[in-house]
C-alpha cells in the first residue's frame, strides 16, 4: 500500500486535481486536471481566456483556488504568496517581463535575497554564482552589464536564469518565445532540454503549436476554464490540437486569399537610416508584402523609418510615383500611411481609456466641427468598425485594457482603418493572439489587400509570412537579404537569407 | 469616470460604490458632521460663502489639473499668480489713491490689464512648457525652477521706491466689484466670483471632453509613447497645457486680487500645493491620464470646507491641517488601490 503511494508520488512531480476558481461573473477555472512527470515539458495549451494563466497563478500563489488540491512531490501544498512557491521549488517565467532595467544582471537574477557578507551585499559571490548558472545554461551575457542595455530576447534568457536559481523543481513559462526570432528558439529549447537532464519539469505555454509538438512530452489542452485533453505529444497533430483549442474545425489555419496585386504604390530605393543600408523594393496595391529576419535585423526600424519616427539618411520613397519625406508621423499619417507597432502595450494601447477613444484618437480630425468633436459621428464610426471587426467587448465604453490580446489588437488596426490609410505597416500583427483570433485578422489583411490597399508585414512566424503574404523581403543585420515570392520560397530558404550578414 | 465604471460592471456592490464615489462620500460625511454639531450652519449664505471661496481656487486647481493629467507637475502656480496679482493690482489702482505705483496713469479699462497678465503668464507657462517637451527637463525641476524667476521678478517689481515693499491696494471700485460684487435674483445673492467659476468649468469642461485638444490631452497622459505613433504631436499639446495653465492662473490672480483687495509678492504662496492636493483629492492621476472636472471641483470644494467648516464648528486651525493630511493620504490610498485592483 505504502509501496504504491510512494511509486505514484514519483510518478508526478506535481499534480494540481479539481481546480476551481470564480471571479465575480465569471468561472475561470472549472474542475481543472494538471499532473506534470518529474523531468518533462508539459505543455499548456488554449486560447487566450481559456484559463492557462489563471492556473498557472493558482499554483504560484498568486490567486488562491477555491477548491481543488496541488500535490507536489507528494505533499498537498498551497501557497499565499509566490516567495512560498519559490522557496518550495517552484517558479514561473512571466509573460511579461518584470525587471530592473537599471540594475545589471547579477542584482535582477538575486533580488530581494542578495548573499551577504558581514553585513554588505557580497558582491564577489553574486557574481560567481550567476556566472555558474548563466554557463551551465549555455548563455554568454556578462552578469555585470545592465540589464537594460540587453535585448528582449537575452532578458528572457536572464529570467529564466532567474527561475532556475531558484533551485526549482517545476518552472511554468508562460509564453517563453513570443519576443524570440527562429534561432533564440533554438536556444531556448537548448535550455529546457538542459533542464530536463537536471530533472526539472518544465509547464510550458505557448500559442505556437510546432514548437509545442517539437518540445512537449505531454500536451494538456484547455478550453473555457475547462480540462479538455492531456495527452502524450507523440499521439497529437496540429490540426488536432486547434480542434480540441477551439471546440471546432479550423480546416485551415490560413483563410485562402482572395487579394490580386496590382500596379506599383509605393517604390522605396537605396532606403538607409542609422542602423540600416540600402533597402529597395516595391509595393502593389493589393500586395500583403512581409518582412522576416531575426530579432535585431531592424526590421521594425525599417517600419519606423518610413513612417517618419527614425530619421532617413539616403533613398527616396514614392507613393503613386510622387515622393514623400515623412519627416514626421503626422507627416507620413496625412500621406496615407498608417503603422501598427509592434509593443501593443507600450506605444499602441491608452490602456485606461475607452475602446471609443482607442479607435479614434488618430482620426480625430475628420470628427471635428468647429473646434468640436461631433460625438455621433465618433460613435457611428466605432460601433461600424467593431462590428466589423468582430471586436468582443460589451460596448465601446469598455477600457481597452480590459480587453483580451486579440481585440485590443483588432481595436487598435481599426483605429488606423478609419484614417483610410492607402500603405499599412504592420509589427508582429498577431503577436500574443490566440488562434482564432489570428485567423480573423488574417482574414481582415486579406481583405484590405482585395480592397486595394499596399500592406507591410513583419513577423517573427515563418509560416504566417508565407501563409498571408505575397513576397517576402528578408533583413539581415541591418541589410536587405533577399526578396523572395512566398508561393515558392522554402522557411529553410529563409532562414539562410535571415542569417547572411549575421 | 467613477460612474461609468460602476456602470460597465454591472451591478456594483457596496464596497465598489463607496470606493468608486469615496470623495462625494468624504465630502458628504464632512458635511454631515458639521451640520450634526452645529445645525445653523445649514443656511444658504454659508453655501455660498463655501462656494465663492472655492472659486478662485477651482479654476487654479483646474489648470494645475491639466498639466497632472499630461503626466506632468507645476509648481510655479502660485508664484505666476504672485506675479499677475502685482502687476494687475500695479495698473488698477483709482486715480485718486495717494500711494499709485504709476501717479501718471490714466485710469485703464479693467480687461486691459487682465490681458496683458494673462498674456504674460501664458508665455511664461509656454517657456516652462518648452522646457519640458523640446529639452526634456522633469516638468518639478522646470517648473522650480519657474517658481524661483517668477518669485524674484513679482519682487524686483513690487518692492521698489518710492514706497517700497508695501501692499499695492487703493484698487479701483469697479474692479474690486468684480470679485465682491453679486447677481440679485429675487433677493437672493449669487456672487460674480461663482459665476466666474462656472463659466471656466464649463469651458474647461468642454475643451477636454468635446475637443481634439481634450482627446489628445488625455492620450498623452495616458500614454505618450501610443500618442506619438498616432499622430499626436506631444511636443506641441505639452507646450499648450502648460500655456494654458498660465492663463487661467493669471485669470484666478486676477480674480484673487479684486477678491483681497490688494496685491503684494506674496499673493498666492502655497497656491500650487493646495491646487496639486484637490486635484490628488479629486481623482486624478499623478500617473497622468485620468483626471474630471468634476472631481476637481469636489476636491477643492472638500478643502473649503474643511477650512470653513471646521472653523465654524469651532475647530482649531492647527487640527484643521492635521485633518488635510489624512484626507490626502486617504484619498491617495484609495486611488492606488484602484490600480492595485486591475494588475
Amino acid at each position: 500500500m505504502s509501496n504504491s503511494l510512494e511509486q505514484d508520488a514519483c510518478r508526478y512531480v506535481l499534480e494540481m486535481n479539481h481546480i476551481t476558481k470564480q471571479f465575480p461573473g465569471v468561472k475561470a477555472l472549472d474542475d481543472v486536471v494538471l499532473k506534470v512527470r518529474p523531468g518533462t515539458v508539459h505543455s499548456l495549451l488554449g486560447e487566450n481566456g481559456a484559463g492557462k494563466s489563471t492556473l498557472m497563478k493558482c499554483l504560484f500563489g498568486i490567486y488562491t483556488p477555491d477548491s481543488g488540491e496541488i500535490i507536489l512531490n507528494g505533499r498537498t501544498v498551497r501557497f499565499s504568496n509566490p516567495a512560498e512557491a519559490l522557496a518550495n521549488g517552484v517558479s514561473m517565467v512571466h509573460q511579461e517581463l518584470n525587471q530592473v532595467l537599471h540594475q545589471n544582471v547579477m542584482e535582477n537574477i538575486w533580488l530581494g535575497r542578495f548573499p551577504m557578507k558581514n553585513g554588505f551585499v557580497d558582491e564577489k559571490k553574486m557574481y560567481e554564482d550567476t556566472r555558474r548558472i548563466l554557463e551551465e545554461l549555455n548563455i554568454d551575457i556578462d552578469p555585470r552589464v545592465k540589464l537594460g542595455s540587453l535585448q528582449v530576447s537575452q532578458r528572457q534568457m536572464i529570467e529564466i536564469a532567474k527561475a532556475v536559481s531558484y533551485d526549482a523543481k517545476v518552472i511554468a513559462m508562460d509564453e517563453p518565445t513570443s519576443s524570440l526570432t527562429d534561432v533564440e528558439v533554438e536556444h531556448l529549447f537548448m535550455i529546457l532540454e538542459r533542464l530536463k537532464k537536471r530533472n526539472t519539469s518544465i509547464i510550458y505555454i505557448s500559442h505556437r503549436m510546432e514548437e509545442i509538438l517539437r518540445i512537449s512530452d505531454e500536451i494538456t489542452i484547455m478550453r473555457d476554464g475547462r480540462w479538455i485533453a492531456t495527452k502524450p505529444a507523440g499521439e497529437m497533430t496540429i490540426d488536432g490540437m486547434i480542434r480540441l483549442m477551439v471546440g471546432r474545425d479550423l480546416t485551415d489555419r490560413f483563410p485562402e486569399k482572395s487579394n490580386n496585386p496590382g500596379d506599383v504604390l509605393l517604390k522605396v530605393e537605396g532606403l538607409s537610416s542609422s542602423v540600416f543600408q540600402n533597402v529597395s523594393f516595391e509595393l502593389r496595391r493589393g500586395e500583403i508584402l512581409g518582412i522576416a529576419g531575426l530579432v535585431g535585423s531592424k526590421r521594425t526600424e525599417l517600419l519606423e523609418a518610413l513612417f517618419g519616427l527614425r530619421p532617413r539618411h539616403a533613398g527616396t520613397v514614392l507613393l503613386n510615383g510622387k515622393a514623400v519625406a515623412n519627416r514626421s508621423p503626422i507627416e507620413a499619417m496625412n500621406n496615407g500611411f498608417a503603422l501598427l507597432t509592434e509593443e501593443r502595450r507600450k506605444d499602441g494601447i491608452f490602456p485606461d481609456l475607452s475602446v471609443d477613444f482607442n479607435m479614434t484618437i488618430s482620426n480625430l480630425k475628420a470628427y471635428a466641427k468647429f473646434g468640436f468633436l461631433r460625438d455621433r459621428d465618433m460613435k457611428n464610426d466605432t460601433g461600424r468598425m467593431m462590428q466589423a471587426m468582430h471586436v468582443k467587448a460589451p460596448s465601446g465604453k469598455t477600457r481597452i485594457g480590459n480587453l483580451s490580446g486579440g481585440n485590443q489588437q483588432k481595436v487598435i488596426l481599426g483605429r488606423w482603418l478609419l484614417t483610410q490609410p492607402e500603405v499599412l505597416l504592420l509589427d508582429e500583427p498577431t503577436r500574443g493572439i490566440d488562434v482564432g483570433a489570428k485567423f480573423e485578422i488574417y482574414q481582415l489583411l486579406n481583405q484590405l489587400a482585395a480592397q486595394g490597399k499596399g500592406i507591410i508585414m513583419v513577423s517573427s512566424e515563418m509560416p504566417e509570412l508565407l501563409g498571408v503574404c505575397d513576397r517576402i523581403l528578408v533583413m539581415s543585420n541591418g541589410r536587405q537579404a533577399g526578396l523572395f515570392d512566398a508561393k515558392t520560397v522554402t522557411q529553410e530558404e529563409l532562414m539562410e537569407a535571415s542569417a547572411r550578414f549575421v | 469616470m467613477n460612474a461609468l465604471k460602476s456602470k460597465m460592471n454591472g451591478s456594483a456592490s457596496l464596497k465598489e460604490i463607496l470606493s468608486n464615489h469615496a470623495i462625494h462620500v468624504v465630502l458628504i460625511a464632512l458635511l454631515l458632521v458639521v451640520i450634526i454639531i452645529e445645525p445653523s450652519f445649514l443656511s444658504l449664505t454659508n453655501f455660498t460663502n463655501i462656494l465663492s471661496q472655492s472659486a478662485t481656487r477651482i479654476i487654479i486647481a483646474l489648470a494645475a489639473g491639466m498639466v497632472l493629467i499630461i503626466r506632468g507637475v507645476d509648481l510655479s502656480a502660485g508664484r505666476m499668480i504672485g506675479l499677475a496679482a502685482v502687476i494687475s493690482a500695479s495698473l488698477l489702482q483709482a486715480p485718486d489713491y495717494a500711494f499709485r505705483m504709476y501717479p501718471n496713469l490714466p485710469e485703464l479699462p479693467i480687461i486691459v490689464p487682465i490681458l496683458l497678465v494673462m498674456a504674460i503668464c501664458g508665455i511664461l507657462g509656454a517657456i516652462t512648457g518648452v522646457a519640458v517637451a523640446v529639452f526634456k527637463v522633469p516638468s518639478f525641476i522646470a517648473s522650480l525652477s519657474m517658481m524661483l524667476i517668477l518669485y524674484g521678478m513679482s519682487s524686483v517689481y513690487f518692492d521698489r521706491p518710492p514706497y517700497g515693499a508695501q501692499p499695492i491696494g487703493g484698487l479701483t471700485g469697479e474692479f474690486t466689484r468684480m470679485a465682491t460684487g453679486s447677481f440679485n435674483i429675487f433677493g437672493f445673492k449669487l456672487p460674480y466670483l461663482i459665476v466666474f467659476a462656472a463659466v471656466v468649468c464649463v469651458v474647461i469642461w468642454v475643451l477636454w471632453n468635446k475637443t481634439k485638444f481634450g482627446k489628445y490631452m488625455y492620450a498623452v497622459g495616458g500614454n505618450p509613447e501610443a500618442a506619438k505613433v498616432s499622430g499626436v504631436n506631444v511636443m506641441r499639446m505639452e507646450i499648450l497645457v502648460f500655456a494654458i495653465a498660465g492663463l487661467m492662473y493669471a485669470f484666478a490672480a486676477v480674480l484673487e486680487v479684486a477678491r483681497i483687495g490688494s496685491a503684494s509678492n506674496i499673493t498666492g504662496n502655497g497656491y500650487e500645493m493646495d491646487a496639486i492636493a484637490a486635484c490628488v483629492v479629486g481623482g486624478v492621476s499623478l500617473y497622468g491620464g485620468i483626471g474630471r472636472v468634476g472631481g476637481i471641483v469636489i476636491g477643492v470644494l472638500i478643502f473649503t470646507v474643511i477650512n470653513y467648516g471646521l472653523a465654524f464648528i469651532g475647530v482649531n486651525m492647527y487640527f484643521q491641517y492635521i485633518i488635510k493630511g489624512l484626507i490626502i493620504l486617504l484619498a491617495v490610498i484609495i486611488d492606488m488601490r484602484k490600480y492595485a485592483k486591475r494588475r
